[in-house]
């Protein structure tokens, strides 16, 4: 690993240990910090397919979403701590992801793309109409998140803010961590190389349909624990969790810090959140900023504000 | 035993017929070079062996076995790789990393997520002995899509071996360049074959090359097998020689 990546891989573990301390110092809060780093880790999520395996989804809000529903009912119904809610959500989440990988992956491209977004839909209208279980439009409420007894220690992340965030944040090491050691084995260069040359990995003897399936069903167990999360957040959850809007956020995010490089869709999370944040305290057309910030970006940085430091961007 | 036989084989394109019943056997250890003019079906016939689609009719047998209705994966599993006439690799990653997804899919560690100590040794190994007879050694951090038309074609060639062929099907490998280089793929292709003992099955343009290197060529004309023989006989043979003066006169 060249030293310029070591260095931006510590730059970004200081700034996020740090970061509900410096945060309130430029004027954010630490809720706000919780939510960078959750759509951080969705981002990353989905990049682990767009970026590393070439292959784009528009439908990963599904996903997410049904780990914040699984983790939100299995609290409210089942009466479930927060980790074995998240599990549950999880859980749920990635059987679906299974399941509808199984049935898209003949398909590339835009029509790839397509299909998420139709079999991401799907959830969505459940989620929306099933209101004795999902309550509907107005989310799921009645239910928030619960202490995490460790036996020895009470960790207190309802009712304390920064507890809270280090609890996500914990969440969001673990997963990143595990993303990058697939990364860097011979599964996850199997995957570069699918997104690189599709008919070479054939012709090197590699199943790339089912490759391709594993590589969507790893993507989205991230994301789903990035909405197990979200749910926890918010101690609520709306089918707006599930909509193909916030999964065009999520390639916006990644497309916009770079898909190629490792932390770039968290700069991306961190841009859009922060954005997001701000301007719509004074305006409810905030997205219009975010397109036009997203517009600038891909006309100055067409490889992503982190793109420069990826290797051959001269060639 | 026979190698690889082809028997009958036949692919139309809608009204247009490719490859109208062509046979050919393959025995261990030979290397068979496939001319032809434009158009002839050369790349339609090595489509037809590795896999990329079936043919209309007539059947592909490796080892006796039938592979015809196989995917091009389920072949390189049974041993046969191949390069394309323009070059498939993986433009953006270096030399060693282009090997090294060949080398680990080949030892069949491609859904690892950790290598043990001794597996990494041997795939390292393994990359070496493939840098060196690929004349590669000094290259191995620059980008594929950066090097010379005869260095990418020799890593793709590299790709192919790392998977431990019985039969390596090689389209146009000289095809772009200049004498040098092709002079390089062509004696890179002679090693292969005379030191490895690999059976090889290449299309070429260039006669110099394929009189130089091939033990049989089975000459294809509009689809059809016109000829086939040792060089001797194939230089000597007259439709041969119409065809190609035909092209020439086009």
């Amino acid at each position: 690993m060249n030293p310029r990546a070591r260095a931006l891989d510590a730059l970004v573990i200081v700034a996020l240990v740090t970061f509900p301390f410096w945060l309130a110092a430029v004027g954010g809060y630490t809720e706000l910090a919780t939510r960078v780093v959750v759509m951080g880790l969705a981002a990353m999520s989905l990049n682990f397919l767009l970026g590393y395996t070439g292959v784009l989804s528009f439908g990963h809000a599904a996903y997410f979403g049904l780990g914040g529903y699984g983790t939100a009912m299995a609290i409210k119904f089942f009466g479930f701590g927060s980790v074995p809610a998240m599990l549950f959500g999880v859980l749920i989440a990635t059987v679906a992801a299974m399941a509808i990988g199984a049935l898209i992956v003949r398909r590339r491209g835009v029509y790839f793309a397509m299909v998420t977004i139709a079999f991401g839909q799907v959830f969505y209208f459940i989620a929306f109409r099933w209101n004795v279980v999902t309550g509907g439009d107005d989310g799921l409420t009645g239910w928030s998140r619960q202490p995490i007894d460790l036996g020895f220690y009470k960790l207190d992340i309802a009712g304390n803010d920064k507890a809270f965030y280090y609890f996500a944040l914990v969440v969001f090491a673990i997963c990143v961590a595990g993303m990058a050691r697939l990364i860097h084995s011979p599964l996850g260069r199997s995957l570069v190389a699918i997104r690189e040359n599709e008919r070479r990995v054939r012709f090197l003897g590699l199943n790339v349909e089912s490759r391709i399936w594993l590589s969507f069903v790893i993507s989205c167990f991230f994301v789903s624990v990035a909405g197990g999360l979200y749910a926890l957040l918010n101690n609520f959850i709306d089918p707006r969790a599930l909509r193909f809007d916030l999964s065009g956020n999520f390639v916006i995010m990644a497309v916009m810090g770079g898909m190629r490089s490792f932390w770039g869709p968290l700069l991306g999370a961190a841009i859009f959140v922060a954005l997001q944040d701000f301007v719509s305290s004074h305006t409810e057309n905030w997205m219009f900023m975010i397109g036009l910030v997203f517009v600038l970006v891909v006309r100055f940085f067409p490889r992503g504000l982190l793109g420069v430091l990826t290797r051959g961007s001269s060639a | 035993m026979t190698l690889l036989r082809v028997e009958n084989v036949t692919k139309r394109f809608g009204n247009l017929t490719a490859i109208e019943n062509v046979s050919l056997t393959i025995e261990p250890g030979e290397l068979r070079a496939i001319i032809g003019p434009n158009g002839a079906g050369k790349t339609t016939f090595f489509n037809l062996i590795s896999g990329l689609f079936p043919p209309s009719s007539g059947t592909v047998r490796l080892d006796d076995k039938d592979v015809t209705g196989l995917s091009p994966e389920e072949r390189v599993r049974r041993g046969m790789a191949r390069t394309f006439q323009i070059t498939e690799i993986f433009p953006e990653l270096s030399v060693i990393e282009n090997l090294r997804v060949a080398v680990e899919m080949a030892e069949g560690h491609s859904l690892s997520a950790w290598l043990s100590p001794a597996s990494k040794r041997a795939v390292n190994q393994r990359l070496d002995q493939l840098l060196t007879t690929g004349n590669l050694t000094g290259k191995t951090d620059v980008r594929v899509g950066a090097l010379s038309h005869g260095d990418q074609r020799a890593a793709e060639i590299m790709m192919a071996l790392a998977l431990k062929p019985r039969l390596l099907l090689l389209d146009e490998p000289t095809a772009g360049m200049g004498d040098q280089e092709t002079y390089n793929v062509a004696q890179l292709v002679r090693r292969l074959h005379r030191r490895e003992g690999l059976t090889i099955m290449l299309i070429e343009h260039d006669m110099r090359v394929v009189f130089n290197l091939a033990d049989r060529i089975m000459v294809l004309g509009e689809g059809r097998v016109l000829a086939e023989g040792t060089p001797q006989e194939i230089a000597a043979n007259e439709d041969v020689q119409r065809a190609y003066l035909g092209e020439v006169a086009k």
